[in-house]
C-alpha cells in the first residue's frame, strides 16, 4: 500500500520560523545598531541605483573589524558566513552636477540650469558579501575604501574575524594591491612573488606579447600593429611568407 | 639498407616465412609502438586526453597507455590545456628533465596560442615559444579523434626519422640542444617572453 503523500504546509501544528528567517532588518537599522553597539563606528549607506538594488555598508576602517564582528555576532544577524570578498578600483573622476541657480537676467529672476564639476579622487574598494547560514538570510554587503590608489592602500583585514576570507583577500593584495593589515600569511596567491604590477587594477597595461597575430581585429589589432613592418604596397595572403626550410633545420 | 632491397623480392621472401629488415626500421617500428606519455594536464583538454586513454577510445591500441608519473621514463609530453605563465617554467623543466628522443604534442587552442585567453595577462601565448613542438592539435578541446590523429602522425614522424647521415634524426646529432633554458619570472612578465632560438613564427607583413 502507497504511503499517503506528505503535504507540508505553514498552518499546521509547525512551530512558526523565527521572526528573523521571514525579513531581515533594513539596512538603516543594522547601521544604527551596529553605530551604537561599536562606539566611535561611522557607517555609510552606499546606495546601488538599478536592476540588483544591492545598497551596501560602507564602513570606517578604523573600526571594521569592531563592526565585522557585531555582524557575525549579533543574535538578530548572526552573518556568519562571508561568501565572496573581492577589489573595486575607482580611478579619479569627475562627476557633472547641473544645479538650478536663480540668476538676474535682464532685470527678470529666472531659474538657470548651472553645471558644476566635482572631482572625485581615485580609490581602491574591498567588498565583503555575507551571509546568514543559522538565520538563512542575506547578503548584508560591506566596503571598505582606501584613502588613495598610490601610497595609501591600506585597509583592515577581516581574516581574524572570517576565516573564509583569506585566500580572496591574499587575492585582492594580489590583483589590486591593496595591503590588508591583520592578515595572518599576505603573500600573492596567484601571480609569481617576483611579478610587481597589480593587474586588475584599471591602469594596468600588460606586456606587449602581440608580435605574432596571424588574424588580428579590434583590440589585438591596434596592439599587433605596433610590431608591422611598414609595406605600403603590398597586401593581402602574398605577404605570408613561409619560413625558410633551411632556417628551421 | 631497406631501399636497397627490391620490394618484390622481400614479400616473397616474406611468403617464405623469411622476414628480411634493417636496423633502422625495426628501431623506429619499436619505438613508434611504445610511446609512453608524460602523465599531467593543465586544464579541460586533459579531460579529453584521459578519454583517449580509457577504454572507448583506447589510445593503448596504439602503443601509448603507459602514461609515466616520471619525466625520466617520457617519451612524449602531450601539453594538454592552457599553460600559465606561472606553469611555463615548470613545463619546460620537465621537458628539460625527459630523456631523448622526446617528442611534444600541442594540444588544443590554448596549447598553440594561448586560446581564448590569449589577450590575458597570465597566459602564455603558445607553449612553442619556450620548446619545440612536433604536432599540433586545433580544437578547443579537440576530441579524442583528433588526439589519436595526432598521435598517428607522430607515429609517421617516428617512422621517418633516420639513423645515420646527413638528414638523421635530431636526438642523435650532439650539435642540436636537447634541453632548453628555463624561463625566469620577471616583474612584469616571464624573462625571456619566448626563446628567439625555438619560436620562428611565420613572417607576417602587412600593410600598416
Amino acid at each position: 500500500m502507497a504511503a499517503e503523500p506528505q503535504i507540508l504546509s505553514s498552518s499546521d501544528g509547525a512551530a512558526d520560523p523565527p521572526a528573523s528567517l521571514l525579513a531581515m532588518e533594513s539596512l538603516e537599522e543594522i547601521k544604527a545598531r551596529a553605530e551604537a553597539a561599536v562606539p566611535g563606528a561611522k557607517i555609510d549607506i552606499v546606495p546601488n541605483p538599478g536592476p540588483a538594488n544591492q545598497p551596501s555598508l560602507l564602513i570606517d576602517n578604523g573600526h571594521a573589524a569592531a563592526i565585522a564582528r557585531f555582524l557575525r555576532d549579533d543574535p538578530a544577524l548572526r552573518l556568519d558566513f562571508c561568501s565572496n570578498a573581492t577589489g573595486v578600483d575607482w580611478l579619479e573622476r569627475t562627476a557633472k552636477k547641473t544645479v538650478k541657480v536663480k540668476k538676474m537676467i535682464d532685470g527678470v529672476e529666472k531659474d538657470v540650469d548651472e553645471a558644476t564639476e566635482e572631482k572625485i579622487p581615485g580609490y581602491l574598494e574591498a567588498v565583503y558579501h555575507l551571509y546568514s547560514i543559522a538565520l538563512k538570510h542575506g547578503p548584508v554587503i560591506i566596503r571598505m575604501r582606501t584613502a588613495d590608489r598610490a601610497e595609501g592602500t591600506r585597509l583592515p583585514s577581516l581574516t581574524p574575524v572570517y576565516r573564509s576570507a583569506e585566500f580572496q583577500e591574499r587575492e585582492i593584495f594580489d590583483l589590486y594591491g591593496i595591503r590588508l593589515d591583520g592578515h595572518p600569511d599576505l603573500r600573492r596567491i596567484l601571480m609569481w612573488d617576483e611579478f610587481k604590477d597589480y593587474p586588475m587594477r584599471k591602469d594596468y597595461r600588460e606586456p606587449d606579447d602581440y608580435e605574432f597575430e596571424p588574424t588580428p581585429h579590434d583590440e589585438v589589432l591596434e596592439k599587433a600593429r605596433k610590431h608591422y613592418s611598414p609595406r605600403p604596397q603590398l597586401d593581402g595572403a602574398e605577404n605570408i611568407t613561409p619560413r625558410n626550410e633551411a632556417e628551421t633545420r | 639498407m631497406t631501399e636497397q632491397i627490391d620490394e618484390g623480392l622481400r614479400s616473397e621472401l616474406q611468403r617464405q616465412g623469411i622476414w628480411v629488415t634493417s636496423m633502422q626500421e625495426l628501431y623506429n617500428w619499436g619505438r613508434q609502438n611504445s610511446i609512453w606519455p608524460l602523465q599531467f594536464g593543465l586544464a579541460c583538454c586533459a579531460i579529453e586526453m584521459i578519454a583517449t586513454a580509457a577504454s572507448r577510445y583506447d589510445i593503448a591500441r596504439f602503443g601509448g597507455e603507459i602514461f609515466r608519473p616520471s619525466p625520466r621514463q617520457a617519451d612524449l609530453m602531450i601539453v594538454a590545456g592552457t599553460v600559465t605563465k606561472k606553469m611555463a617554467p615548470q613545463i619546460v623543466r620537465l621537458y628539460n628533465q625527459m630523456p631523448d628522443p622526446k617528442y611534444v604534442i600541442s594540444m588544443g587552442a590554448c596549447a598553440i596560442s594561448g586560446g581564448p585567453f590569449k589577450q590575458g595577462y597570465n597566459v602564455l601565448k603558445g607553449i612553442d615559444r619556450y620548446i619545440p613542438v612536433d604536432v599540433y592539435i586545433p580544437g578547443c578541446p579537440p576530441r579524442p579523434e583528433a588526439l589519436l590523429h595526432a598521435f598517428m602522425e607522430l607515429q609517421r614522424k617516428i617512422d621517418s626519422q633516420k639513423l645515420t647521415g646527413t638528414s638523421k634524426a635530431e636526438h642523435l646529432d650532439p650539435t642540436q640542444p636537447s634541453e632548453f633554458p628555463v624561463p625566469a619570472f620577471g616583474a612584469h612578465d616571464l624573462e625571456p617572453p619566448a626563446n628567439p632560438d625555438v619560436f620562428h613564427p611565420l613572417k607576417i607583413e602587412r600593410q600598416s
